[in-house]
Order: structure tokens, then C-alpha cells, then sequence
């Protein structure tokens, strides 16, 4: 069954069904996704797609929020603009935005002003470097729950990653904070593939970052002895 | 933040799925693997293999040089007593405490004298003995054209038939059987429609650490398509945690346990009558020989309830698709195609064939494994699995290839094992050795140990020296996956491009660019008129191979640039072939053949109480020349054998004790894992550790139609060690996976 709706003053028929970001993208309007990932379950996490939809009293999250028959919606509207531009601030002012490509172009896109939240307490946590195949840098981890996901029913059904704590204590863990060797995890880098800050990265990736030669990340492996001591 | 030079999409070296990796490559060094979510095979998942475990491409053990033993670079005889060497000596000075030979020692030279040196030595040992003396193997892990370019150069060149690879260890009992009854060997649908099947049967398979990535569908089409898994399998893998129920049978009572479901199906009437009156033969007197497999008796046999044999046999053929996966459970017996028959029975009294979503489906364990075999890398066929004892196929090669007639050999070569077991004065004399690693796959190591000590003449192509490649004559530098271009074959049928993402490490050289010089040397020593070697590259060999091999034949690099496709492709405007055998069978009827039990040849006793099965784990692969050069062996450095925890009880063994497994061949030290993984009285090892070869315990028996051998099952005895006796005794890594 078909559908019609107004986008941004442009009437769209579409097929029922469907959600709104994926009707607004269809019909080559822009929407921007920071937690969206065509491979797993939209959650309307950030709420960087919010739209107006008339008759409804908070903004909509596009990536969640079906379709609907004469709906009259705004991807582009004061209101709009206003919360994707202080979602982008909050989230600036709190971590390291620093390899998040997408994050920081739209930063640039909305005129964000990286110091309107002095007072934000910045997440920094050290690097987990505790298996052989990627570290987990959580100070530049927006919580986008992709990689909770492709660990669980998006992908492996492996659960070896979940959140953790409440508030703004919430963080990406395992059980007990154990050590990634220790839990289920199957190594699959799954969660690595899905990350879009850089927060999850492949350790010779990393190691190269950290001023390593391609020489010496080759020899790393050779034997147990000669392993670093990180 | 890294920025690529380039970004370099191919295909997977490791198992049979065939997923789609993107290289990231900056200053010729691979620091990232990615999928791309659109890919057809995994929809951009990856397993631990395939997203880390490239990194072996940068071995400071790997060889970039060509090399030869001392004893052929100074022109002196060959000492006695072949030995093992794996160190190389960088300078020409002898190798330090060594305790052989130093005429063994390995010397780098350059691919000139190297080639020259194997081109001598074949040569004359062709000339001396005949076709008979000259063998092969070729590599399921290297690509469709270095495997047709290999096997080219042994029949065009050396005139014979002694061609195999490792598929005799691994499917060579489904391939038999499936040949047998349906004339195709191949599986016949993709694995990514068991998201269309509704009730499904995993055997003999550990899909989770051997085909991660279809394990991944199967596991989806349980949990979001509500479809029903029945596992049967000895072991509690992973796949029984999603499953509907879990058949445990005993290692190798694989034949009463399917006849038993095809004793129920019938008896009750579940049968397709349509399907089988229209679609197959010999129902009547199969139906007979079904009479003794009651529930009842395979319960007795195999340990499984007789009720859940009902039940699973219910569930299979009331489903409206349902489809049979399985592995090396079902082949690596001495009855493996017997397993494997006892399967395609279900599918035939079922009628779950010929549909999309249906299907027989044996997954292939590597990369190219169905590759290596369509390229006619086996001792009975050519390319195209055309039988070379019929007249017809060797005329047609011999046109292809230029050769004057009845100049190919119609003699049915030998088989991997045998080819070893040939290794005598008056038998094999010269072994040429691409990729493969017999020294760990063949089964019983003490006496191949002995057949690769008989030989007269060894040649390893190969990126290693592994354990195989350390008693060769000559050493040939290969590329691995990254520095080449071609195409691999997947399990589903799908040919798919391999790309060069960096130059070739040192004086590396592709596989099938080694070939060629190499044949053109033995070619203008044999005075013989040039069968073609000068190709102009990989593309030119498999239009080359598909001229004759009809599978292949609509295939071109350029259709294939973006997605692989699933052959037969017969014309070059083909979009593939998904679902084979939707109106027929290649030998026509489907063909229905009788069965009878039998026992392992080697069943425990007083002396040697457990069973014994071997298989492999998910970080590593095969005879670990790659992964146990990889960070993958960071993850998973040491054997384990598994052993159920009242087992363990009762011999004192606790979880991570050292303890001494042997057989009536061999025996090694290793770490026990006490774990209801494994059933009682059996125990597991994966054969990938030199350092505790499962391969130094497994019987040598062999199926008598397929030639595989017997590695799931065979009996051993486990006694309590000490950490000293262990090989690597401070390396432990505790891990909480499945």
C-alpha cells in the first residue's frame, strides 16, 4: 500500500512501511544519522535525525518513527536545526570527537560552538588494550550502541559487550569489566566494523598510530618473549 | 588518524565462505581489514580470521628468497638421511648446532639456479622412471588458476595423473557419494538460503568455528525467522545453544543414526511419493536394507534416544524447505561416503532438493577447496570433473593443449595418501608440493614422517617452510593471497576476484607466474613443442580453462569485477545458477543406494578407552602455516584436548593439567580442557599443532571408495604428565569463549 506525506512542503508518496529517514533519504532530502547503521537495529539513540512532524509535540526521531499517511514533516526547521546543533555541542563538550570524520563534518555543517558547555565534565578513561586483535578507547565513545548490537541479534549472538553503570556514568563493558579474553567474545571485530569515532580500532592500526614502524608491529607476534609490555 | 593509499576489495584466504574483505594499505603494509555491509556472502561480518588474521603476509619467518640445500648448490651428492630444516643460513656458514648434515643446510640462491636445479632434477627423474615416479600436489588455498596451470604442467608435461590435493582429506566421502547418487559433487544451493529454510539439519559440522559466517545466517534464521536447527554431532558445540534438539551420537555411528530417521520417515508414511516416483531410482530395494535400522537398534549403536531419532526424523520431513548441512563429521571415516549417502537419502525421500532453500549442502573448509577440485586438481579428473579414463575428455585436453593424441595419460592417478604411501624405489619418486602441509594433515605422522624420507626429490612452493616444506630439495617463494590476482571458488559456487593489494615481499613471485617458467624450462629440456605458458596473466589461464570446462564458461574478470558469481555459468550472458537440480539430476535420477553399519576400524578397548576426534578450532586453520604465523596464535597459542569433566574425574586430570594422550601410533603432551564440550569417553584434538599433532595419533584406514581417511574416529588412552613434558609450557592464554 502507498502512502502520501509532505516533506518539507514536497508531497512524496511512498510505500507503507517504511521509516521516515528512510522516505526523506529516498526522495534525496538530507538527514543526518550518527547512531543509524544500515546493518543493525535503529534505536533512536542520538537523536541527530530529529524531525518535526505537525501535530506532535517533541521532535521525531526519523530513523524510528514510521511513515504515516498525510503526515506534514520538517527535516530542516528552526527547531530542528537548534537540537541536532546542541546534540552535536553536548556531545563535543564530553568526549573526543577527534576521529568520528562524520561527526566532526556535520560539526562544521551546523556552525557548532565546541565551548558553549564550559563547565562539561570530559569522559576520559584509558585505553583497554587487554587482547591481541583491538584496543577500545571509550573517551571517544558516543555510546551509539552499534557495537553492543552486532555483538548481540544484529550479528554474532555472541552478548560478550553491553552498557554499563546509569546517567552519565553509562559505558560500553563486559560483565565485571573483565578482560576481553575472558568473556565470550570470539574476537570477530564485528563491534569494530560498526564504530564510527574510532573508539574501537584494530591494534596493528593502532599501533601504527602510536609511532610504530610496519617492522616492528611485524615482529610483535614472533614469540611470546619478545611481546611488549604495554 | 591513519588515511589509507588505497583500499583494495578481494576475497578471504581462509574458509570456504568466501567473504569479502577491503584491504587498507599504507606504505605497502596492511593495518586494517574491513567488509563492506553490501557484500552478497557476509553482509559485511567478519570472523576473528578474516579481520585480523592477515598479519602472517609480515612474518619475519616468512621466506622472500628462493632456496636449495647446500649439497645441490655445491654440486655434490645427496647426503644420506633426509632431514627436517626449517632455519636457513643467511651467510652460507653452516647452521649452528646442527645436529645433521650440513650439505642439508638451506641456502638462498636466485630463481634462475633454483628452477634450473628442479628442472634438472624432475627431468631426469622422469626420464629415468617414467610418469609413474612424478606426483603433485596442488593447494586448495591458492587460486583457480594457479591450481589449473599446476596440474597442467603435470599432465601436459610429465604425462601423468598423480594430481591431488587436500579435498581427499577433507570432503572427499561427500564427494564420492554425491557423485554416486546425484552425478554432481558441489553443494546445491547457497549457504545464505538457510534463511529460507524452516526446519534444518547441522552434522558433522562445528559451523561456528569453521564457517563463522554461516553460522552467523543459520543462528539469524533461528532467532528471527523462527526456523528450527536439529545438531547432530558428538561434540556440544556452539550451534546446540540455538538449536531445537541436539542428536549426541557417538563418533562414527553416523549411518544407523540418518538410516534410522529414513527408517521412520518411510514407516510413517512422511515420505514425498511425487518426488520420488519422478525424480529417482532403486526405492524398492532401498527400502528393504532399511528394515534393520530401527530407532531401536541406533539408539544401541549410537546412544541416541530412539524417541529423539523419531522426532528429528518428524521434524525434517514435515518441513516445508528443509535443508542438511554438514562437514567433515560425515567424510573423515573409513564409511564416509556410506555418511554421507545415508544423508543424500533423506533429501531424496523428502524430495528437500531441487528448490531454493532445500538442499545437500556439504560445507567446504577452504578458501579454494571447490576451486582446486573444478580446476581438476585430483588424480581421476580433469578440469570440469571430467573423468580422464574416458577417451572423449583426453582428446578434448589434448586439443586444448596442443598435445599429440593419446599423448595424455587415461591411467587413473593416485590419491594424496597414496601418493605418499607410493614413496618407494619403483614408485613416487619426485613430490612437488604447492601450499599443502602433509607433514600435518596426512593422518598417522610417524609413517609419513617415513614416506617423505623415501622420497628422492622434494620441491615446496610455499610462503613457509612448514613441516612438509622442511624436507624439501628446493624452496620456491610464492605469494600469499594480498600479492596476487585471480579468483577463488567459494563453498556456495561462487567464484570471486583476489587482488593484489602490495608488490610481492623480497623475490616473491605469484604461484601461477613460478609455474609458468618453471614448465618452459622442463618443456625445452623434454625437447617436446610448447602446450602454452606464456600468458599474459591470470585472466588468460582461466579463459584458457573455461574453453573446455563448460562451468565456467560465461565467467570473465570483467562480470565478475564487483560480485562473483555462482556457477554453472554456461554463457557469458548467464546471471549463475543459485539452486542446482531444479529439474533434474546430472545423472538423471536421483539414486537411492543401499546401506549397511559399520564400526569404526579402530573402536576403544581396555588399553585405549576414548575415542579420539579431531577438527579444528576458530582461530586457526588447517596445518596453522598461516594462522601460527598471525596474532591469531596470540589468541589461541597451544593444543588443548578436550575431555569431559567424569572422564576427568576419574583419571585425576584437572582443568589445564598437562596430560599424555596415545594411540596405537603415536602419542603427545598437552594441556587438558575439562569441558562438557565433548561427550563422555571421547576426547577432542585440533590438528593444528605441530607441537602436539593430532595427526601423530589418527588411524590411516582409509574409505575404500573415497580414499579419506579415518580422522573422526579412533581409540587412545589419556594418562596424567608432568608441565616439563609439555612443549611450550609457559604459554597459556585462558579464554572464555565457547
Amino acid at each position: 500500500m502507498t502512502i502520501t506525506l509532505t516533506i518539507d512542503g514536497q508531497e512524496i508518496t511512498a510505500e507503507q512501511g517504511k521509516t521516515l529517514l528512510d522516505v526523506a533519504r529516498e526522495n534525496g532530502k538530507d538527514v543526518p544519522t550518527i547512531c543509524f547503521h544500515e546493518a543493525t537495529t535503529a534505536n533512536g539513540l542520538c537523536r541527530m535525525c530529529v524531525v518535526e512532524v505537525e501535530g506532535m509535540r517533541v521532535l521525531q526521531p526519523a530513523c524510528i518513527v514510521e511513515a504515516a499517511n498525510n503526515m506534514k514533516v520538517q527535516t530542516r526547521s528552526e527547531k530542528v536545526i537548534r537540537a541536532r546543533k546542541t546534540i552535536l555541542e553536548m556531545l563535543a563538550s564530553t568526549m573526543d570527537l577527534s576521529e568520528a570524520a562524520e561527526v566532526q563534518t556535520m560539526m562544521s555543517e551546523y556552525g557548532v560552538d565546541i565551548n558553549r558547555f564550559p563547565d562539561a565534565e570530559r569522559r576520559e578513561v584509558q585505553v583497554k588494550d587487554d587482547n591481541p586483535m583491538y584496543v577500545r578507547d571509550y573517551s571517544k565513545c558516543l555510546l551509539c550502541w552499534r557495537c553492543v548490537q552486532v555483538c548481540a541479534d544484529d550479528a554474532q549472538y555472541t552478548y560478550a559487550i553491553n552498557f554499563e553503570g546509569r546517567g552519565y556514568e553509562t559505558q560500553i563493558g563486559t560483565f565485571f569489566d573483565k578482560a576481553i579474553p575472558e568473556t565470550t567474545c570470539v574476537l570477530c571485530g564485528q563491534c569494530v566494523g560498526v564504530c564510527p569515532t574510532g573508539a574501537l580500532k584494530p591494534k596493528r592500526e593502532f599501533l601504527l598510530e602510536q609511532g610504530m614502524s610496519p617492522q616492528e608491529i611485524s615482529v610483535l607476534n614472533t614469540g611470546r618473549k619478545r611481546r611488549r609490555d604495554r | 588518524m591513519i588515511k589509507p593509499d588505497r583500499i583494495v576489495t578481494t576475497t578471504c584466504p581462509y574458509c570456504g565462505v568466501g567473504c569479502t574483505l577491503q584491504l587498507h594499505v599504507q606504505d605497502d603494509f596492511i593495518y586494517k581489514v574491513t567488509s563492506p555491509f553490501d557484500s552478497p556472502v557476509n553482509h559485511g561480518n567478519l570472523c576473528v580470521k578474516g579481520r585480523f588474521g592477515y598479519d602472517f603476509v609480515y612474518h619475519p619467518k616468512r621466506v622472500t628468497t628462493p632456496l636449495a640445500r647446500r649439497y645441490l648448490l655445491e654440486g655434490k651428492p645427496k647426503p644420506a638421511g633426509r632431514e627436517q630444516v626449517f632455519a636457513i643460513s643467511m651467510d652460507g656458514n653452516p647452521i649452528s648446532n646442527s645436529q645433521i648434515s650440513s650439505l642439508w643446510d638451506w641456502i638462498p640462491t636466485d630463481w634462475d639456479t633454483a628452477l634450473n636445479l628442479i628442472a634438472d632434477n624432475l627431468v631426469r627423474i622422469y626420464q629415468r622412471d617414467g610418469s609413474d615416479a612424478m606426483a603433485v600436489y596442488c593447494c586448495a588455498k591458492a587460486t583457480n588458476e594457479d591450481n589449473y596451470l599446476l596440474q597442467k604442467m603435470y599432465r601436459a608435461l610429465f604425462r601423468t595423473n598423480n594430481v591431488d590435493h587436500c579435498t581427499r582429506l577433507c570432503h572427499a566421502g561427500s564427494v564420492v557419494a554425491l557423485q554416486q547418487a546425484i552425478g554432481s559433487s558441489a553443494m546445491s544451493n547457497t549457504a545464505s538460503q538457510v534463511m529460507l529454510n524452516d526446519v534444518f539439519i547441522v552434522t558433522g559440522s562445528n559451523t561456528s568455528e569453521n564457517h563463522p559466517i554461516i553460522a552467523l545466517q543459520m543462528k539469524e534464521a533461528v532467532r528471527q525467522n523462527g526456523a528450527k536447527m536439529i545438531v547432530i554431532d558428538p561434540r556440544r558445540i556452539e550451534l546446540v545453544d540455538f538449536a531445537e534438539m541436539w542428536l549426541p551420537l557417538k563418533p562414527g555411528t553416523n549411518v544407523p543414526v540418518f538410516s534410522a530417521m529414513a527408517h521412520v520417515i518411510v514407516k510413517e508414511n512422511l515420505i514425498n511419493h511425487e518426488f520420488i516416483a519422478n525424480r529417482t531410482e532403486g526405492f524398492t530395494d532401498f527400502i528393504e536394507s532399511l528394515e534393520k535400522f530401527t530407532p531401536e537398534y541406533a539408539e544401541e549403536i549410537s546412544g541416541v534416544p530412539a524417541e529423539d531419532i523419531r522426532k528429528a526424523a518428524r521434524l525434517y520431513a514435515n518441513a516445508k524447505n528443509g535443508a542438511i548441512y554438514w562437514g567433515m563429521g560425515i567424510s573423515q571415516l573409513s564409511h564416509g561416503t556410506a555418511s554421507a549417502l545415508a544423508l543424500i537419502h533423506l533429501a531424496f525421500l523428502t524430495g528437500h532438493i531441487g528448490r531454493d532453500g532445500t538442499g545437500l549442502n556439504p560445507l567446504r573448509g577452504q578458501n579454494n577447496v571447490q576451486g582446486a577440485s573444478d580446476m581438476g586438481a585430483m588424480p581421476f579428473h580433469y578440469p570440469g570433473y571430467m573423468r580422464v579414463d574416458n577417451e572423449d575428455n583426453a582428446q578434448k585436453w589434448e586439443k586444448t593443449w596442443n598435445i599429440e593424441p593419446n599423448g595424455l595419460s587415461r591411467k587413473l592417478g593416485l590419491t594424496t595418501t597414496e601418493i605418499l604411501s607410493h614413496a618407494h624405489e619403483g614408485g613416487v619418486r619426485a613430490l612437488y608440493i604447492m601450499g599443502e602441509n602433509p607433514m600435518m594433515s596426512e593422518p598417522n605422522l610417524n609413517v609419513t614422517r617415513e614416506h617423505m624420507k623415501e622420497l628422492e626429490f622434494i620441491v615446496s612452493q610455499d610462503i613457509f617452510i612448514n613441516e612438509s616444506g622442511a624436507f624439501a630439495d628446493v624452496f620456491l617463494p610464492a605469494t600469499p593471497f594480498a600479492e596476487k590476482e585471480g579468483t577463488f571458488s567459494n563453498t556456495d559456487r561462487r567464484v570471486q576476484r583476489v587482488r593484489v593489494a602490495q608488490p610481492p615481499r623480497g623475490q616473491a613471485r605469484p604461484d601461477w607466474e613460478i609455474i609458468c617458467d618453471l614448465a618452459l624450462r622442463i618443456e625445452s629440456q623434454l625437447g617436446r613443442e610448447t602446450v602454452k605458458w606464456d600468458y599474459s596473466g591470470p585472466e588468460e589461464v582461466l579463459r584458457e580453462m573455461a574453453s573446455v570446462n563448460q562451468d565456467y564458461a560465461g565467467i570473465t574478470y570483467d562480470r565478475i569485477d564487483k560480485v562473483g558469481l555462482i556457477y554453472p555459468v554456461p554463457d557469458l550472458n548467464h546471471p549463475g545458477t543459485p539452486t542446482l537440480f531444479t529439474e533434474s539430476f546430472p545423472r538423471g535420477r536421483g539414486k537411492f543406494i543401499p546401506l549397511d553399519y559399520v564400526p569404526v576400524m579402530e573402536e576403544p578397548d581396555d588399553e585405549y578407552p576414548f575415542i579420539l576426534t579431531t577438527g579444528r578450532v576458530l582461530e586457526h586453520w588447517h596445518g596453522g602455516t598461516m594462522t601460527r604465523n598471525s596474532a591469531l596464535n596470540e589468541a589461541y597459542p597451544e593444543a588443548r584436548v578436550d575431555i569431559h569433566p567424569a572422564d576427568a574425574e576419574m583419571h585425576g586430570i584437572r582443568n589445564g593439567d598437562p596430560v599424555k594422550v596415545q594411540s596405537r601410533r603415536g602419542e603427545v603432551v598437552l594441556r587438558a580442557t575439562v569441558t562438557e564440550k565433548t561427550s563422555v569417553g571421547v576426547v577432542f584434538i585440533p590438528f593444528h599443532f605441530a607441537e602436539a599433532a593430532a595427526n601423530l595419533l589418527t588411524n590411516d584406514v582409509l574409505d575404500p571408495q573415497a580414499l579419506i581417511p579415518e580422522f573422526k574416529a579412533c581409540a587412545v588412552q589419556v594418562f596424567p604428565a608432568r608441565e616439563d613434558d609439555l612443549a611450550n609450557p609457559e604459554v597459556e592464554v585462558h579464554r572464555g569463549r565457547y
